[in-house]
């Protein structure tokens, strides 16, 4: 465990990937380059959204920082320590449902906190906590199929959260979700998000989740990722995703970052049309 | 002229008796399945009973409804050549349970530790293609030779019948476990050994009641076989002591007990089944 001051915040990163590369061997048995020299670093308390084309390898950089994946070549600190296994400092929220479905949802939030040896009294208080703050309280003995899909999607932040993860690694979390209530759940994270000083690395497909959400947005490239540019969100916060979206300087950013997404888009595309021709 | 309230009516009625109009249909259809299945058991049995009274099918051979219940009757109420009816129920189920529960057990333990760890199923899986290929209900006389006319033969064979497709059932679930599932578990914390026991196995169990059910029959199936081929009490003797002495009704009477009991206990297996899966989603083909 490494506690960071805030006056130390600014020496030692909470993320850094230098030259990270990562290969995959296909099933066909050829080399895939999903990451490719990738230098990325992201402060304390720092709200990072990673943007770029489907497929491009945005995912694969997460599971290099979370432990799940050793890059191929090149290093991964998380506080200035080599990324070894899994951290438990991390905190990970998936793209699919990986809520445990014949756990209920309060033993799916204890789930965490047991695994780590808290005792089962302690870590239910923690978890009815967190259950309260997504406002799943009266839900806590319900089956996960007896949700809808923004629920089941509180729950795995609740489960996240209740470990107090001081890296938070979100691989486009709310995709699956209809866009009222991909908005209520971009608000409801920045509430939980902005009462625990951690890291956020935000993943996503979507440039408007990403400006509404971030301090910086992340544009990679056409894969094999490697970041292309990196675009400072100066919009003020506390922020809210409906709000921000109407300002004039939200969309200025949108469109400068756009141009530059833009173009990764139209290479991934074209590379996928002479594929398919 | 009440005009007004007399179209009121029909469109106030329609909307309450449709419901139960709709109930009654399906209480109709309901009750009509189960007698049209009454029916078609009473035309069977009806057919038989007199095709073998009028001499159109020979009745030694065949027997007939009348003298078979007669001679459940008869084991009921005298017991058979074996001792009591009950006896022989009891020794059959004794042995096809303990090879049931020896090997689900066997199948289960193995089947998540081969599907868990790579090198061990390298190791033994040609080894259990080789005696998976074997028709193992021949290993029934083998059995006999090793562990005697008693039980121990009849649980045997029970075993190795189970064993095989319960084994390959948790290896499958043990190796088709959603990988989502498993990278959140060891974010959360787990170690290797809470996402077997707390992940893997939980999502197996599907896999595995699927087995369950169809290798109660194989144990009821082993221990018949290996009754019938030799042993001093149960179903398979009677079966087999039947036919010695050219008593088809015995036979027959011997095969509906059978049938009896293992459509009882297959009850009781989707019974517990549904008390453990409260998790899942209800099936849209339920009571299908």
């Amino acid at each position: 465990m490494v506690h960071v001051s805030p006056h130390k915040a600014g020496a030692v990163p909470a993320i850094e990937l230098t030259g990270a590369t990562k290969r995959f061997r296909t099933p066909s048995g050829t080399l895939h380059t999903a990451v490719r020299d990738l230098d990325l670093t992201v402060a304390p308390g720092e709200f990072v959204a990673v943007v770029g084309p489907t497929g491009c390898g945005k995912s694969t950089t997460l599971t290099l920082v979370s432990g799940l994946e050793e890059p191929t070549e090149g290093e991964v600190k998380v506080y200035g320590e080599h990324v070894d296994g899994i951290n438990p400092n991390v905190g990970f929220v998936f793209q699919q449902d990986a809520v445990f479905p014949w756990r209920t949802v309060l033993s799916n939030v204890t789930a965490g906190p047991r695994f780590r040896g808290v005792g089962a009294d302690e870590a239910r208080e923690k978890a009815r906590d967190w259950l309260a703050r997504v406002g799943l309280a009266a839900f806590e003995d319900r089956y996960p199929h007896q949700l809808s899909g923004g629920m089941r999607k509180r729950v795995a932040l609740a489960q996240t959260f209740v470990n107090d993860p001081k890296i938070l690694l979100m691989d486009e979390p709310f995709s699956a979700l209809d866009v009222q209530t991909r908005a209520l759940m971009s608000d409801q994270l920045l509430e939980l998000w902005a009462g625990t000083g951690s890291s956020v690395v935000f993943v996503t497909h979507d440039l408007d989740e990403a400006i509404a959400l971030a301090d910086r947005v992340v544009v990679m490239t056409a894969g094999p990722a490697t970041v292309k540019e990196v675009f400072t969100v100066d919009l003020p916060r506390p922020r809210t995703v409906e709000a921000v979206r109407l300002e004039p300087r939200f969309v200025e950013l949108y469109r400068e970052i756009w141009a530059s997404l833009g173009e990764e888009v139209r290479i991934t595309r074209e590379r996928g049309a002479g594929r398919a021709a | 002229m009440p005009l007004e309230t007399v179209p009121a009516d029909p469109v106030a009625a329609p909307a309450a008796t449709r419901t139960e109009v709709r109930e009654r249909a399906a209480r109709n259809r309901r009750n009509s399945v189960f007698a049209a299945r009454a029916g078609v058991l009473v035309a069977f049995l009806g057919l038989w009973e007199v095709c073998a009274r009028t001499g159109v099918i020979d009745p030694f051979n065949f027997s007939q409804p009348s003298k078979i219940w007669a001679q459940i009757w008869q084991w009921i109420t005298h017991g058979t050549a074996q001792g009591s009816l009950g006896e022989q129920i009891g020794y059959t189920l004794y042995e096809a349970l303990s090879g049931w529960v020896i090997g689900v057990v066997t199948g289960v333990l193995l089947g998540i530790a081969l599907g868990r760890i790579r090198f061990l199923a390298d190791v033994f899986g040609p080894y259990i293609k080789v005696l998976n290929a074997i028709p193992r209900i021949v290993l029934a006389p083998i059995f006999l030779i090793w562990f005697g006319l008693g039980p121990a033969s009849k649980v045997a064979s029970a075993v190795v019948l189970v064993f095989f497709p319960v084994f390959f059932n948790a290896f499958q679930g043990a190796r088709e476990v959603d990988r989502n599932l498993v990278a959140n578990a060891r974010i959360l914390g787990a170690d290797n050994r809470r996402v077997t026991l707390q992940v893997v196995i939980p999502a197996a169990t599907t896999w595995i009641f699927t087995s369950l059910h169809v290798s109660f029959g194989f144990a009821l199936i082993g221990a018949i076989v290996g009754e019938y081929i030799g042993a001093t009490k149960g179903l398979g003797l009677m079966v087999a002591a039947a036919q010695g002495t050219f008593n088809a009704a015995g036979v027959y009477a011997a095969m509906t007990i059978l049938a009896v009991v293992a459509l009882l206990t297959e009850g009781l297996l989707t019974f517990a089944e549904k008390r453990l899966f409260r998790w899942k989603p209800a099936d849209s083909g339920d009571g299908r």
